[in-house]
């Protein structure tokens, strides 16, 4: 018998119904909760960039893949879609939208599709549009409009301080946290999502939420969030402890800035953090460190994305020094 | 909480579709193809000529070596042809062909034997039989099992393992052995407990196959030394290395065998085999094989002559499907796809599994996204993307520095890859290459 359609393959015969795309997608699907709650804070404005981030993500890709790079286009993989995203929720919801352009070009275009695309960038492309934009446009990109103020309307940013950027302030100006404590938004609020900030780094609870869902759905494991948040929390409360007028608590620290966003979505991004369990141990403890000494000691407010992209470096270290054990190894037989 | 090797592992759907379906005798071929190489070492020589009349159980072809093994006819009839055919493996291999005395055959079947349970051989008689009657690994890997059981002076042996595990899924030749020939594998145990002067017997069945694990407890509840140990299901536990770590928290050493931790590991359908040899002197000449398919018309588990071409078990299920796009021998995590259905079953094949295209199918390899899935189900703690690529690139002294060679080809990596990287198959050619350096460097 010989029938033309018989397929002779190596062993594997079958496979799980895992693909890279359900798994982008079940990221999307986890930013939801967050992105809803940013439309109701920050109105149409929200809804805008978000559009414009993700709009030019997808055509960046497509236009260097098409044009300059001659290879498949991929913009149906979803992971533009989560850069474009991502990057919207990195961003004050009051950003020129130009700039939000020029944001996507540098995470798609510099960040990802330079390094080879999907799976060779060394660094979390979203973040390095944000700290690209961060660096270069340093006023817009610390104008926060204030939770519900241009709820209606695109206008001008009406400036309000993010609580982090309102302690550091503070504590320059030689207030003691009391005295700031007094003008922060309630934990309430802040656990919530009712204060200023970028897109979708308020509401700690939507976002726990979409992080819960992708470690049910395992698409991440809890170890880099959990480690990563229980380290600026150790970190934070160590010093709060030592002097309470000085430093904020550890809870305002966890609930404010980027911490949650970034523990759960950007520190875990696959590509991008290390392979073994172990190494994201070291990794997340890494971001966790780096993002307390620049909120303790910076000037900037916030660290949470430069800790990132610190410790996305290390990645590669990181993956050749904590391997896996082998089975067998270092084990002696029993009987000689 | 069920005890389970503790590193790595799969669970693909299980399809064990024929589960229930009591093992049925295969109809009499007309000419058996017997391989002379049934089993890992090297080939038997052939001792029979052309035209010579057989007898059942008659040595063909003598082993050849140690690490080698003694075949039978499986059949009664006339040897009518020595010649070369496609196996299993897609190459061309040395046969023998033997028309069956059809007449002669049928009444041998309908012959009933008696459990005997009194063991009366002594050690050194059990020990050279299973090498005289052509017993090797029945779990699929073919290992000559007098070498498993050739202990050197000085080597203490504390536990022998039952392999009864059949992690692969839609196989279920050895659940249905372990159901209907419990007694005679109970007593397979005790003569190689009593051959080897072993204390402790384990069997190890993943859970599943509630009934067997049911039936052999009943069975061995008065039994000192033989305990039944029901497991966690997951894949691949039916590997050596992984069953003893599962049930007695032994690691074998890199490079090394359960030997080296005191344990010998034999499939059941071993010790059925030994059982027939040292107690009704049976040689291995036929076993259980599962057809099965999820489009097939009626799956079932066959007792079936060594030698007997593929095309016959399949037309004994209802022919092939439309839209068949595989035809597997063995499991789809391990075995190994088939073009030609006119190949023979061997001492190895324990299931044909028919994969229609609906389940064939498999996705295009995109990039790695490094998302870390075939290193966190790799049972040996390996890097499968790392080694992967070193492969890809050339770098094979990096790939033996990053113990290439521990891949037990499992196949879990593969399978659970979401941009379904060919990952195994690049291991398995890294391997090759790593084997032929070193053997160069020795």
């Amino acid at each position: 018998m010989n029938n033309p359609k018989i397929i002779v393959s190596a062993s594997p015969h079958v496979h799980s119904d895992r693909t890279s795309k359900k798994i982008m997608y079940d990221v999307v699907f986890a930013l939801i909760p967050a992105f809803l709650i940013s439309l109701y804070v920050f109105g149409i404005g929200a809804f805008v960039l978000t559009l414009v981030a993700v709009i030019s993500c997808l055509l960046f890709e497509y236009l260097i893949q098409k044009y300059i790079l001659k290879t498949n286009v991929t913009i149906g993989d979803g992971s533009a879609l989560i850069t474009g995203i991502l990057l919207a929720f990195n961003l004050p919801s009051s950003l020129p939208l130009w700039m939000v352009v020029v944001g996507s070009f540098v995470a798609i275009g510099i960040a990802k599709l330079s390094f080879g695309g999907l799976g060779y960038n060394i660094f979390n492309p979203a973040l390095i549009g944000r700290v690209f934009l961060l660096v270069s446009f340093p006023v817009q990109m610390t104008m926060w409009p204030t939770a519900f103020e241009n709820n209606t309307t695109i206008v001008d940013a009406i400036s309000g301080a993010t609580p982090l950027g309102a302690i550091k302030e503070g504590l320059m100006f030689g207030e003691t946290m009391t005295q700031i404590s007094s003008k922060l938004p309630s934990n309430t609020d802040m656990l919530l999502g009712f204060t200023g900030g970028s897109l979708g780094e308020m509401s700690a609870i939507a976002l726990i939420l979409g992080g819960l869902f992708l470690i049910i759905r395992k698409v991440i494991t809890w170890h880099i969030p959990v480690i990563m948040l229980a380290t600026i929390g150790i970190m934070t409360g160590i010093f709060w402890i030592v002097d309470p007028e000085q430093y904020a608590t550890p809870l305002l620290h966890l609930l404010s800035g980027g911490a949650i966003l970034g523990a759960f979505f950007m520190a875990t991004d696959l590509v991008t953090s290390p392979v073994t369990k172990k190494g994201m141990v070291v990794f997340a403890i890494g971001i966790g460190i780096i993002t307390g000494v620049i909120r303790l000691f910076g000037s900037y407010p916030e660290g949470v994305s430069f800790a990132i992209l610190i410790m996305n470096a290390f990645v590669p270290l990181i993956n050749t020094y904590f391997k896996p054990r082998r089975f067998g190894a270092k084990i002696k037989s029993k009987i000689v | 909480m069920l005890k389970t090797f503790p590193k790595g592992g799969v669970h693909p759907p299980e399809n064990k579709i024929t589960f229930n379906k009591q093992i049925k005798r295969m109809s009499l071929p007309k000419a058996v193809y017997v391989p002379i190489s049934q089993h890992i070492g090297i080939p038997s020589e052939i001792v029979v000529e052309v035209k010579e009349k057989v007898e059942k159980g008659q040595v063909i072809a003598k082993s050849g070596g140690y690490v080698s093994s003694n075949i039978h006819s499986p059949v009664a009839g006339v040897v009518t042809k020595l010649d070369k055919i496609i196996d299993t493996s897609g190459y061309k291999k040395q046969c023998i062909v033997i028309r069956t005395d059809l007449k002669d055959e049928s009444n041998l079947e309908e012959k009933e034997y008696l459990l005997k349970k009194e063991i009366t051989s002594p050690p050194h008689e059990i020990l050279q039989r299973i090498t005289d009657y052509g017993i090797v690994g029945l779990g699929g890997a073919t290992f000559p099992s007098h070498v498993k059981l050739n202990i050197k002076e000085g080597k203490k042996i504390d536990y022998l393992i039952l392999n009864g595990v059949e992690c692969e899924p839609y196989l279920t030749a050895d659940h249905r052995l372990m159901l209907e020939k419990a007694e005679e594998i109970i007593v397979g145990i005790k003569i190689l407990k009593y051959a080897l002067n072993i204390d402790k017997a384990i069997i190890g069945i993943e859970n599943n196959k509630t009934d067997a694990i049911d039936r052999l407890k009943r069975l061995t509840k008065e039994e000192k030394g033989i305990q039944v140990a029901a497991l966690q299901v997951k894949y691949p536990q039916g590997s050596e290395k992984q069953l003893v770590k599962a049930l007695i928290k032994r690691e074998v050493p890199k490079n090394g065998l359960p030997l080296d931790v005191g344990v010998i590991v034999h499939n059941v359908g071993t010790i059925f085999a030994i059982y027939q040899a040292i107690q009704h002197n049976i040689p291995l000449t036929e076993r259980v094989v599962t057809v099965t398919g999820k489009k097939l018309e009626n799956p079932s588990n066959f007792w079936v002559k060594i030698g007997t071409p593929i095309s016959d078990l399949i037309n004994e299920v209802g022919g092939l499907p439309e839209g068949t796009r595989k035809i597997l021998n063995g499991g789809p995590m391990m075995g190994k796809a088939i073009k030609n259905t006119d190949v023979p079953v061997t001492k190895g094949t324990s299931g044909i599994v028919i994969i229609h295209e609906e389940e064939a199918s498999r996705g295009e390899p995109q990039n790695c996204i490094r998302c870390g899935e075939c290193v966190s189900v790799c049972p040996m703690g390996l890097e499968p993307h790392l080694l992967m690529n070193l492969t890809e690139k050339g770098m094979y002294e990096k790939a033996a520095y990053e113990d290439i060679l521990t891949c037990i080809e499992c196949g879990s990596c593969s399978y659970v890859c979401p941009s379904n990287r060919p990952l195994l198959d690049y291991i398995r050619f890294g391997k090759s290459i790593v084997k032929k350096l070193e053997t160069a460097k020795n």
